[in-house]
């Protein structure tokens, strides 16, 4: 009961500035409100009791990837402060897709038969994945070290674009 | 403690109580910060003028919006800033069983490191750690 | 009903650490810091108001409450308000994993998180959304520079507290704060100068860098001079919160404070053991003691001014007294050696920050991004190799 609760809660505090983000006129206040539908994930995450990854969810996207964002917006050229058009002429368009996507996603959760795990998640999940990582998944382990030096490299080389 | 702790874990396991007390500390910090505020909103003058609410731009009157283009050092930083702080996150986890694994996972996180710092000279010598 | 009771525990508690935060970091911390300024500036600090001034800190509090709130009328009001409550609450929440001590078998911690210091980071890094904010909605030109600067050097800075960080839980083996200090009690030393056996001592270079890098890059993410560009009040008037009156201004004070304790008390427990009792040879303390007095007099024979005596001799006085407390075999509570610590770090970022000049742009960054980033990474590496070679 509580969980459904916690959830419910959660779900809303994901969701309310997620239609913010899409809806606000100030493209700066857009950004901002990613940060509220961040946080609601964590305690998804958190939910899930998968600490490790709610805490990376708050390092990485509230503490980089927002910051990110912002620079983003402050550095284009009156970007920031302007009243945005947050739709277009192509609105029912979009809605029937929206509508169409809706109905083919409820259809597939309602007809799926989803297998419930009698098991606890590991206790310390921190240590679960640093096991993984140094053992089974080792090889994917250092390939994310190159697919990140291939993202630094691409980012320097289109960030610095003019030379 | 410890047999505190055993009563709720047979009705909440420890890491959501441990997330329910941060989440009463957000909440509820909130709220205490806010309460000065309210307290001011009671007690404080409140006298709008023209004059006063005008942007404080060292005495002389603002001119343009403040809302304007800034350098792209600031985004180029940003963007090496995320890619590190990924790197970051790979090494808390070993950092946990770094010691229980012993050297295999030293010369993994070796291996790691030092495709990483490839790109921290790549970064340096292309010059995108300078500020000019 | 049990969580009823944990919701109200949980309340009590946050009461408690705020009220830690409002009088003993913000307020006792702006006394400290006035009082130590005026020492190292010759000049007397403040000192009417109550006995030695200690009052200061409450009168001025009292004043910013009657001070009118002024918002500029081209701000963004919402987020304007909003900006000095989420930096207050992020400081806050740092401390819901910092350990004060032990009470009987009890550790006084909110809640012992399992990834603890990850926790502590993530929490901090919240703050730079706060600045933004502030820098952003007062829509005037100096906060917003000071906004884009103090979020640029945060960033920058992150990494090597990050590093500081992973340091200590690689050599402790896992994230709680908890642990790591449990860790060095049962080691018998401080991570600063010892390495889990056999290394020992031997370990002590690698510690003491690892705790310079933390500790540098702590003051750069506390905005402290030598790292204060983003409030430069001589160029730039204060920077994010220029357009912030009254208590709004308080707020961001009491974050800065609360942040700048929070990161003097992670050191604390990764570097200094935490709430754990040094053991010295009885010798050793009498040394310490001895030393204090010795140091005492010199200074006070040399200083070229009387206005020192009383510090110098109070805090001789302090050192002496639990030097010769300790060299008896007495005990002190482990929240008073933690607190002492503390303190202690925290009197060495103020005698800091009024010591040295500020940094330029470049040369901030220089220091992140060429100097601190490869050395946490070399010493990160270099101490795993040595724990690999000493066998774990």
């Amino acid at each position: 009961m509580g969980e459904l609760g916690a959830f419910i809660v959660l779900a809303l505090v994901t969701l309310i500035p997620a239609v913010v983000v899409v809806t606000s006129h100030n493209i700066v206040r857009a950004a901002f409100s990613l940060v509220p539908s961040f946080l609601g994930v964590t305690g998804l995450y958190i939910l899930l009791q998968a600490e490790f990854v709610a805490g990376i969810q708050v390092l990485i996207y509230v503490g980089a990837i927002t910051v990110l964002l912002l620079f983003v917006i402050m550095l284009t050229e009156g970007g920031t402060g302007v009243r945005l058009r947050q739709v277009n002429e192509q609105v029912p368009l979009g809605a029937m897709a929206a509508v169409w996507l809706a109905f083919v996603i409820i259809v597939i959760l309602t007809r799926t038969v989803w297998p419930v795990g009698a098991g606890s998640p590991p206790p310390y999940n921190a240590t679960a994945i640093g096991n993984a990582f140094m053992t089974d998944y080792v090889l994917i382990f250092e390939a994310t070290s190159l697919v990140l030096l291939v993202s630094l490299i691409g980012a320097i080389v289109t960030a610095r674009g003019e030379e | 403690m410890l047999a505190e702790s055993a009563i709720i874990s047979a009705s909440m396991p420890k890491v959501l109580l441990d997330w329910f007390y941060v989440a009463v500390f957000a909440v509820v910090g909130t709220l205490m910060a806010v309460l000065p505020l309210a307290v001011v909103w009671l007690l404080a003058p409140r006298q709008d003028s023209p004059q006063k609410t005008i942007t404080y731009e060292s005495g002389v009157l603002p001119f343009g919006q403040a809302w304007a283009q800034f350098n792209v050092r600031y985004y180029l930083f940003a963007l090496i800033f995320v890619v590190f702080d990924v790197e970051v996150i790979y090494l808390y986890p070993w950092a946990v069983v770094f010691r229980q694994l012993g050297p295999v996972a030293f010369v993994e996180m070796l291996v790691f490191l030092l495709i990483l710092l490839v790109g921290l000279v790549y970064a340096w010598k292309k010059g995108a750690l300078e500020w000019v | 009903m049990s969580w009823v009771l944990e919701l109200l525990k949980a309340i009590g508690l946050t009461v408690l650490l705020f009220t830690f935060l409002a009088v003993v970091t913000a307020m006792m911390g702006v006394y400290a810091e006035r009082k130590i300024a005026g020492w190292i500036q010759a000049r007397l600090g403040p000192k009417h108001v109550g006995p030695q001034g200690l009052l200061q800190t409450v009168a001025d509090t009292v004043k910013l409450l009657q001070k009118e709130h002024i918002t500029p009328r081209r701000a963004d009001v919402l987020m304007f308000n909003a900006a000095p409550v989420v930096v207050a609450v992020a400081a806050l929440l740092d401390w819901v994993v910092i350990p004060f001590g032990t009470l009987g078998s009890r550790v006084l911690v909110v809640r012992d998180i399992n990834i603890g210091v990850l926790y502590f980071s993530a929490m901090a890094s919240v703050t730079v959304l706060g600045i933004l904010t502030a820098g952003w909605s007062s829509n005037n030109k100096y906060a917003l520079l000071g906004g884009l600067r103090s979020a640029s050097q945060l960033i920058s800075y992150e990494l090597p507290l990050a590093l500081g960080i992973l340091w200590a839980a690689m050599v402790a083996g896992t994230l709680s704060t908890v642990g790591i200090v449990e860790a060095q009690i049962q080691q018998g030393g401080w991570f600063l100068f010892t390495l889990p056996p056999p290394i020992g001592r031997l370990g002590a270079p690698f510690g003491i860098l690892a705790a310079v890098t933390f500790l540098v890059a702590a003051t750069a993410e506390v905005n402290r001079v030598p790292f204060d560009l983003p409030e430069a009040e001589s160029e730039l008037v204060a920077g994010y919160f220029v357009e912030y009156t009254g208590m709004r201004f308080a707020l961001f004070q009491l974050g800065e404070y609360g942040e700048m304790f929070g990161m003097a008390a992670l050191a604390t427990i990764m570097f200094l053991g935490g709430w754990a009792e040094p053991h010295l040879a009885p010798y050793l303390w009498v040394a310490v003691a001895l030393g204090a007095v010795v140091v005492a007099a010199v200074i006070l024979l040399t200083a070229r001014h009387s206005l020192v005596i009383r510090p110098v001799l109070s805090l001789a006085v302090l050192t002496a007294a639990v030097g010769l407390l300790m060299s008896v075999g007495g005990h002190l509570p482990s929240i008073v050696w933690f607190l002492l610590k503390l303190f202690t770090l925290v009197f060495f970022l103020m005698w800091v920050r009024w010591t040295y000049p500020r940094l330029r742009l470049d040369q901030l960054l220089n220091l992140s991004w060429k100097v601190l980033l490869p050395l946490g990474l070399l010493n990160l590496l270099a101490t795993g190799l040595v724990l690999t070679l000493g066998g774990r």
